[in-house]
């Protein structure tokens, strides 16, 4: 749910229901990186309710394209975290077999 | 004589200011957080793009860059715990991979238990307490989450029955998780319906409505569905007793009928030999009970003495759904998970000799290490050059294990001669499961659960 104006499209306050600090701290993270930004931050209304609101200002993209971006971007940096994980496993994994297999 | 007036040089270019990098104590403060002996300082991340925008240097996150720089080590990796290593990853990214990996991944856990019987010590509701905090080994990517008002069918339950019994005369067993055994085809327990004028050859309605068995779908064909471990204590369970005394309904003098009489229930046999027959009545088999009757008369029960069970017995079922940490902790699949930063402990001046050997006795984990200099270049012909040879110098060997303790910065001055620092990139992941999943896979998921949470938003947002 997006709070803003019609007029002025680079400033918004977004309300995502049934999220907590786990996706808000990281995309507000990921947004203050961003060189088009202005002004990032979030907050929780209130600990009972499943609400976050994040706001943005940026310095003239609309605010929703700015926050998609660094929606895509998180998912970028998440899906290259998640290769490299696998990858050093699989060479701890593999290393371990060499190992073991010298012991024996 | 006039003197020349001093031309004016912006600082940036002065010539021991690098362009486009930040002067080395801005570094510090921007990589390293600094424990000093009251607090840490730096500890916030300067994340803002244009932080640096005045000396000229881009802070803002490039994929490419976080790319090149992004690394992961795994240290030890078990079939239960795992340590690893991520550099080059913020806070923010890591508090979220933990706070996902401990309330949102979901599990298998026992959430309803059906009583058959219990008869002993153990209340119902501790004794379903208890099995619900009971680890079970299996995947929870195999099952459904059942909605509201959903039939308990094979994709969406795991049924377990126990049946323990502690005979008269034998010692008090232990009930462990050795006993809860897995039911594939579902709830043995009968529905009782309201119609008893079904037809009797249509299936018996129980609690669940499996259409097959749960051991013919392949995943469970070869591995059964059982708890993690099989030593955990579920109850004991204590032989029946003889009961001495006997209990009396206390019934008031002007009372005399037979609605204000109280009688009681328990599936007791009380046998009272050293008790004369005038004194007590003795009674065997089942007493009533016949609720409360409290009619503002002055009527209660007498009851001197403790009452034992003849062979205290628990049968019950478990049925096991699946869910997330964050609505009851008995569904979170690690033990813990944790991180931490990577400590690095600097030696801001040459420690030497009886310094040396001081801070290598301060130090509980023995992050330091005695050098010897001076090793074998001086000849020995005279015990002054003797004592030279004894030069020691304290060496920083085992950064990673100092637990920040500051034992070696107390007392005076010590925090002059060493930094005690955190390197705000370096993260120090260890994740410890219950077993239903092993941790390299619990931690891919928990990435992917991110990816999930941005997908969502984007939709809403599009």
């Amino acid at each position: 749910m997006e709070h803003g104006s019609f007029q002025d499209e680079s400033q918004a306050t977004f309300s995502l229901t049934d999220e907590d600090h786990t996706l808000a701290n990281s995309l507000r993270y990921i947004l203050n990186q961003d060189p088009r930004v202005t002004f990032c931050g979030y907050s929780i209304p209130h600990p009972s309710d499943a609400r976050v609101n994040i706001r943005v200002q940026t310095t003239g993209d609309p605010a929703r394209d700015v926050l998609k971006d660094s929606c895509q971007d998180l998912m970028l940096v998440c899906q290259h975290v998640r290769s490299t994980v696998d990858q050093a496993v699989m060479e701890f994994k593999s290393k371990q077999g060499v190992e073991l297999m010298k012991i024996k | 004589m006039k003197e020349q007036k001093t031309t004016k040089v912006p600082v940036w270019d002065l010539p021991d200011v690098p362009k486009g990098k930040l002067p080395p104590h801005l570094q510090l403060q921007r990589t390293r957080v600094l424990c000093t002996f009251d607090a840490p300082t730096h500890t916030e991340s300067i994340q803002y793009s244009g932080a640096y925008a005045a000396m000229g240097v881009d802070n803002s996150l490039r994929l490419e860059e976080f790319r090149n720089n992004f690394r992961v080590e795994v240290i030890k990796l078990t079939e239960d715990d795992m340590e690893f290593d991520m550099i080059g990853i913020d806070a923010a990214l890591a508090n979220a991979f933990r706070r996902i990996l401990i309330a949102e991944l979901p599990t298998m856990a026992i959430e309803k238990v059906l009583v058959a019987n219990n008869t002993s010590v153990i209340q119902d509701e501790v004794l379903a307490h208890r099995l619900g905090l009971i680890p079970l080994k299996v995947d929870p990517r195999l099952f459904n989450y059942m909605i509201e008002n959903d039939e308990p069918n094979e994709k969406n339950t795991i049924v377990f029955k126990l049946h323990a019994r502690c005979e008269r005369g034998s010692p008090r067993i232990k009930v462990t998780t050795n006993e809860l055994k897995w039911l594939p085809n579902g709830s043995e327990l009968i529905l009782s319906t309201e119609k008893p004028t079904q037809d009797s050859t249509s299936k018996t309605k129980t609690y669940t409505s499996f259409n097959c068995r749960q051991d013919t779908l392949p995943e469970f064909l070869d591995n059964p569905i059982v708890p993690k471990h099989d030593d955990i204590l579920i109850a004991k369970l204590g032989p029946g007793q003889y009961v001495r005394n006997f209990a009396t309904p206390l019934v008031n003098e002007t009372s005399t009928n037979e609605a204000s009489a109280i009688s009681f229930t328990f599936p007791c046999m009380i046998e009272s030999p050293h008790v004369s027959s005038n004194d007590t009545f003795s009674f065997g088999g089942f007493i009533k009970l016949a609720g409360a009757v409290g009619s503002g008369k002055n009527e209660g029960l007498n009851v001197m003495g403790t009452s034992g069970s003849v062979g205290m017995e628990i049968e019950l079922e478990a049925h096991a759904v699946k869910g997330v940490g964050k609505t009851h902790a008995k569904w979170s699949p690690v033990a813990t998970a944790w991180y931490r930063m990577l400590p690095e402990v600097v030696l801001l001046q040459d420690i030497e000799d009886g310094m040396a050997e001081e801070l290598f006795k301060k130090c509980p984990v023995g992050v330091f290490d005695i050098e010897d200099i001076g090793k074998g270049s001086l000849i020995v012909f005279d015990q002054f050059i003797d004592r030279q040879l004894g030069r020691k110098r304290a060496t920083v060997a085992r950064p990673r294990s100092c637990t920040l303790c500051r034992e070696c910065i107390r007392g005076d001055d010590w925090d002059k001669l060493l930094s005690l620092r955190r390197v705000k990139d370096h993260f120090i992941f260890t994740i410890e499961s219950t077993g239903a999943l092993p941790p390299e896979i619990l931690f891919t998921e928990a990435v992917q659960i991110l990816e999930e949470k941005c997908e969502r938003v984007i939709s809403e947002l599009s």
